[in-house]
């Protein structure tokens, strides 16, 4: 028997980034628990419930139709190209400062017992999807509304997501284990979430940065490329380029190996910390 | 400091590891690196960083540890508050890393969460269960297959379909050691004995760890109470300072412990 029993080597420990990953498809109900939590929660005491989640980019879409539509008049059907770049900044916003909050809720239960430390992150960015999956139902009816039609391009959009959503996850693991040593990063990130939001062209059309910083602007700016993996193939009905399509690959890789490692060559000590 | 040390530990040596070995301790000590002066923020922590001064001392919770604890033994851990027992379950259950030394666990461990951490008081008692199944590290099907049981432990009736924020403590409590103890570990790890709900659900309790037990459950019971010790355990370990001041059958180290105590 003692034979079947799995057993802990506290000396024999495969490499963090490997023993994280593994621990975590060994939790992965845990996660789809901790995700249909929030999602629960969510409409347990409103009225409206899920349908909040669908009318909340809407009416942001609205307001800013309203403000702006006569400052960007040139810009065809203004509220599909809004719409499109507010659904794929909710999502960073709110899975990337979730991620944070999650970690210092899910603190308490670190010193108690055991965890894979990345299962607060995983489910934030997996509630950010469903969130994400949701809004579509009112962008469809917006584009239907403005006589924008869905072309086949659209059928890039799973890549597109899985994309950002690898982005998504690097960004918050390398956010929350900043976050754990220091909580102000939390207020701090707010900001530079808000500047950076004015510094990616989701609400006014890219023609109105002068030429000039243009390059630099949109191309130094990893969300730029991955806003567009959505915005060709919605908005502009175009297929990204492969090029494109593999520096938007290139950029989600790399930020989350980078979230990825640097969160679990600390995790040990969180438990000491959070 | 020690007036009355042990003269001779009672034991040291450990056996060498068998199938039979379902913890082993091979002097571990655990250190906690604590900041002078906490740093709260990131402002803070740099202008700290420049001027060179960033100072923790060094607090060894668990120094030079070596314990070994046999299958279905119930071993007991005694010591004042802070001598460093439950750094030790810490230590089993994954959730501290040795600084040094080595841990060797067998089996699966079953930490006792402290009752009711991790419940959402939205969620109704059923999602709950899920929730701290999973917590606990239990798969879907898992749970499915026990959710009647726990249903019946905790016996809470039409409530489980209700809010947990409706629930009095008590059945907060119930729910969550039904969870707990909704299936058999090969290492059961207490702090300090329960106190949850009323006196028949409290022998309930106490029948379920039997019932462990006689099936070859390991018990890690920690507890600063020497009748505890002495009613239940048949081997102990005194910790003070985080070092082990001697291991041995539980009277011995419950009359060493009595003896020393000032």
């Amino acid at each position: 028997m003692a034979d079947t029993l799995s057993s802990y080597d506290s000396d024999r420990r495969p490499p963090p980034v490997v023993e994280e990953f593994l621990q975590a498809m060994r939790y992965r109900d845990l996660i789809r628990q901790l995700v249909r939590r929030d999602v629960l929660i969510r409409y347990k005491r409103s009225l409206l419930g899920v349908v909040w989640t669908m009318l909340n980019p809407l009416g942001m879409m609205i307001v800013l139709t309203l403000a702006f539509s006569s400052l960007f008049g040139t810009t065809r059907a203004y509220p599909v190209y809004v719409l499109s770049g507010l659904i794929v900044w909710t999502f960073l916003a709110q899975s990337t400062t979730t991620a944070m909050a999650q970690l210092t809720w899910g603190g308490a239960l670190f010193h108690r017992i055991y965890l894979p430390r990345t299962t607060f992150a995983i489910a934030s960015v997996g509630t950010g999807l469903v969130n994400l999956v949701l809004s579509l139902v009112p962008f469809g009816l917006v584009m239907a509304f403005t006589g924008s039609p869905l072309r086949p391009t659209a059928l890039i959009l799973p890549v597109s997501i899985l994309l950002l959503a690898l982005f998504t996850l690097g960004l918050g693991l390398f956010l929350s284990s900043l976050a754990v040593y220091f909580p102000d990063i939390a207020e701090m990130y707010q900001i530079v979430l808000l500047a950076w939001m004015y510094l990616t062209p989701i609400i006014y059309p890219e023609e109105i940065v002068p030429p000039a910083y243009r390059w630099w602007m949109f191309n130094l700016n990893p969300m730029y490329h991955l806003l567009q993996l959505f915005r060709l193939p919605l908005y502009d009905g175009r297929w990204p380029g492969l090029a494109h399509l593999a520096l938007a690959a290139a950029i989600a890789l790399v930020t989350f190996a980078i979230g990825w490692t640097m969160f679990t060559r600390r995790a040990d000590e969180f438990a000491y910390r959070v | 400091m020690s007036l009355h040390t042990v003269s001779e530990p009672l034991t040291g040596v450990p056996a060498p590891w068998s199938a039979e070995t379902m913890i082993r301790f091979e002097h571990v000590a655990v250190r906690y690196r604590v900041p002078h002066e906490r740093i709260g923020s990131f402002k803070e922590y740099a202008i700290r960083r420049l001027r060179g001064r960033i100072d923790h001392h060094d607090f060894w919770a668990l120094r030079d540890v070596t314990l070994q604890i046999q299958r279905a033994e119930i071993f007991g851990i005694i010591g004042r508050n802070g001598a460093g027992k439950s750094t030790i379950l810490k230590v089993v259950s994954r959730v501290l890393h040795p600084t040094q030394g080595r841990v060797l666990v067998q089996g699966r461990v079953a930490p006792l969460l402290e009752l009711g951490a991790g419940f959402h008081p939205e969620l109704t008692g059923r999602e709950n269960v899920f929730l701290n199944g999973a917590l606990l590290g239990r798969s879907q099907r898992e749970i499915k297959e026990r959710f009647d049981w726990v249903l019946e432990f905790a016996d809470l009736g039409e409530f489980i379909a209700a809010p947990l924020r409706t629930y009095s403590s008590g059945m907060v409590a119930r729910l969550g050691f039904a969870v707990a103890m909704a299936w058999k570990p090969d290492v059961l790890l207490l702090d300090e004995i329960l106190a949850v709900g009323d006196e028949a659900f409290q022998r309930k309790c106490r029948e379920r760890i039997a019932s462990f037990c006689a099936d070859g459950t390991t018990v890690l019971l920690v507890t600063h109470d020497l009748s505890t010790l002495q009613t239940l355990c048949r081997q102990a370990a005194w910790i003070d300072q985080g070092k082990v001041r001697c291991v041995g059958p539980s009277a011995a180290v419950a009359t060493a412990y009595a003896t020393w105590q000032p």
